[in-house]
């Protein structure tokens, strides 16, 4: 085959560019109902299906085992237990991080959902599976409506 | 829509619902930054283009010849054959007047966009740019138009080393 | 063609279009799942399958989103798929739904179809800053619309239409929409509004043009024996078709979509369609600019090269013609969730042919096409429904 080759790779051309679009997500029916009683209340917000048995937090409008739309909504207190937790000392970029921070699995009470966030206030050693945690959350007027309004999970 | 439905769902959201606090939004840009590799047939492209020269690929089998130019024949599958060097001239194939920009906000002066069938490339094979130097009024298809390159220590290899097409003055 | 089985649709479902939802993705294709199960009487206990129709993931801006939707697909620890063709994936999500049943692989399969443009900001247009090749057009710095005006253009200047009778096409399907709940932009307008309203890219004006919007559709297809067992009135998907031509869209002449007359010819064939204008009854062509009704009935074989201006000029288009073109009100009147607007069009043949479509209905309606469009320009998807 009559095949160009470029036998120098420093000629190979490039173009240089990124994903230059920014966009706006609504948290949709559920979603809204849950960082509004977070922010608000303090409280997790879940839905049950009563015909499964099952409670989605954070909440569903919709089951997706039997497809039934969801309307018995439940307030809860933002506790749950670690069922796995990490220790990360680096950052995004891979950068290494003052302090280790510590990132949990943490399982919510009375429900069958669960969360990712920080565990604070507790020395990594001491860190167990089944630990009792609770939320921290920040001053009042500084939540804006988002799971970082809870600044970490401390121990119970 | 079928009349036997009567319940029909969305929740309409205005622009100045999703300003209210109590619309939750979450904002963000993807962190994600390229560098796309031109390859064989458009490295050479763009190589010319700073020479001030388009150049194409011929197709012996379907004997076409090719702009952009590309390694393969996608009508013949097979290598295409050897690098043919194209005039700058051509003819308009179709155009259009431009008064949004590449977001859709609006521009006062607009774009002249142009497929220009390029004169020793086959017939209808054309490429994407822009007119300049031309009375709107009288661009029109089929129109015999020329590349207008920029100076050549201002090229740097790359489809805008040609400003724009303007029309060639009829002797 | 071997076809193993005839496939039916059974049910159908559909949500709002509009412009912004609160809803998220996942929400919007609940709610249209839910609706088309509701109507075919069937729960998801009922469904082998599910096949996702999602357009570019740079519009809800949520990378490899239709595993993102899954959940509100009703797909949840079940065989998923997604099916994409660009602008044509609402059109071919069906017939993803159809190879998964026709093959006798499953009895069953869920086809759900979901757009949401306006998580992009400012303008969903800045979604498509990302899809040229980035070296050679990218750094023209593109509008998409530009490619569209060009190929309209071309149309206009080869078959020497005036833009009077594009127009008429915006007239005739934001009217149509006024019948339609779904409906984002139904309107009753004159073809004086069209060619005053702002001109966007020459020849293209606003009026021109379907808008960005959110939404979601779903159908249910069955196999034969499945069908009988929940309805006396089952719609038959009796041909699919698709076709796609290369992306460098300026070496071919615009004038006609030859990548849709491949689709339109594999989709006749199956359905033994040997003279579409004469055999099809009504067809809903994909209209996200008034011109692009016209190309595709040509695309479509309904209508000779350069003549289905004046077929629309002439009446013949209307919901009372004798070829009824985009009677749901189309992608200008009811809205252009891309993915959701194509499934919206076989919804709609659904509707019509059950004798459902109420204000819509067509009269006789008996064979009806589907079509959608897009990529660069390059990609045709085909269905013919029957009763």
């Amino acid at each position: 085959m009559a095949y160009d080759k470029i036998r120098d790779p420093r000629r190979i051309m490039h173009v240089e560019g990124d994903m230059e679009v920014d966009y706006i997500y609504t948290a949709g029916i559920a979603g809204e109902r849950f960082f509004v009683a977070l922010r608000d209340k303090e409280k997790l917000v879940a839905t049950h299906c009563d015909k499964c048995n099952h409670t989605f937090m954070p909440p569903r409008m919709y089951c997706d085992r039997c497809f039934a739309e969801l309307s018995n909504w439940i307030e809860l207190p933002p506790t749950g237990a670690i069922a796995s937790y990490t220790i990360t000392h680096e950052d995004n970029n891979g950068e290494r991080l003052p302090e280790p921070i510590v990132l949990a699995f943490i399982e919510i009470e009375k429900t069958d959902g669960a969360l990712i966030h920080q565990i604070g206030e507790v020395k990594p050693g001491a860190l167990k599976i089944g630990m009792r945690v609770q939320a921290v959350f920040k001053k009042k007027s500084e939540r804006t409506g988002a799971l970082t309004d809870i600044r970490y999970f401390k121990p119970a | 829509m079928s009349e036997k439905v009567k319940d029909l769902r969305g929740t309409r959201l205005s622009a100045a619902d999703l300003e209210s606090k109590d619309t939750i939004t979450f904002r963000g840009r993807p962190n994600a930054k390229y560098a796309w590799s031109a390859g064989i047939a458009y490295t050479k492209y763009l190589e010319e283009l700073k020479n001030g020269r388009i150049v194409g690929r011929r197709c012996r089998q379907c004997d076409r010849v090719l702009v952009p130019p590309r390694m393969f024949c996608e009508q013949c599958f097979r290598a295409t054959d050897e690098w043919v060097y194209i005039k700058g001239t051509g003819k308009i194939n179709t155009y259009s007047i431009s008064y949004l920009d590449a977001d859709a906000n609006r521009i006062k002066t607009p774009i002249l966009v142009a497929v220009v069938d390029l004169d020793g490339a086959s017939p209808g094979i054309g490429i994407l740019h822009k007119l300049g130097n031309v009375d709107i009024e009288k661009i029109h298809v089929g129109m015999p138009v020329q590349a207008v390159w920029k100076p050549a220590n201002e090229r740097k290899g790359s489809v805008t080393d040609i400003l724009y097409f303007e029309p060639i003055k009829e002797k | 063609m071997n076809v193993k089985r005839r496939v039916a649709v059974v049910g159908a479902g559909i949500t709002l279009f509009r412009r912004r939802l609160k809803e998220t993705g996942k929400e919007l294709s609940y709610l249209a799942a839910n609706a088309a199960l509701e109507s075919a009487g069937m729960t998801m206990d009922d469904i082998d399958c599910v096949v996702m129709g999602t357009a570019p993931d740079a519009f809800d801006g949520i990378h490899m989103k239709a595993d993102n939707l899954l959940d509100g697909a009703g797909a949840t620890r079940k065989p998923y798929s997604r099916v994409y063709v660009g602008g044509g994936t609402g059109v071919f999500s069906p017939i993803g739904g159809w190879w998964h049943v026709a093959s006798g692989l499953f009895d069953t399969c869920l086809v759900v179809a979901e757009e949401k443009m306006s998580p992009c900001i400012p303008h969903p247009q800045t979604a498509f800053r990302t899809i040229w090749d980035p070296i050679i057009t990218r750094p023209l710095n593109p509008n998409l619309v530009w490619i569209f005006a060009l190929e309209m253009n071309r149309y206009m200047k080869t078959y020497n239409i005036p833009k009077e009778h594009i127009a008429m096409v915006a007239v005739k399907n934001k009217g149509n929409a006024l019948d339609h709940p779904s409906a984002q932009l139904a309107a009753k307008i004159t073809v004086e509004d069209v060619l005053n309203s702002e001109t966007m890219v020459w020849p293209v004006q606003r009026l021109d043009i379907s808008p960005p919007s959110d939404g979601a559709a779903a159908l249910v297809l069955t196999s034969e024996d499945v069908a009988r067992k929940f309805t006396d009135a089952p719609v038959w998907i009796d041909g699919v078709g698709w076709s796609l031509d290369s992306a460098y869209w300026t070496n071919r002449d615009l004038c006609f979509p030859q990548y849709v007359a491949e689709a339109a010819k594999m989709a006749y064939k199956m359905a033994k369609i040997t003279d579409p204008p004469k055999e099809v009854d009504f067809a809903e062509p994909y209209d996200p600019f008034t011109y692009k009704e016209l190309h595709h009935m040509e695309g479509l074989l309904l209508a000779k090269k350069g003549e289905a201006p004046q077929l629309t000029a002439d009446g013949v288009t209307q919901r009372d013609g004798d070829l009824p073109i985009c009677p749901s009100g189309g992608l200008l009147g009811v809205g252009n969730p891309i993915a959701a607007a194509g499934l919206m069009k076989c919804c709609e043949m659904f509707w019509q042919l059950r004798n459902e479509a109420g204000k819509r209905q067509v009269s006789g309606a008996e064979t009806g096409v589907a079509q959608a469009w897009g990529d660069l320009m390059q990609v045709g998807t085909v269905t013919v429904f029957r009763r």
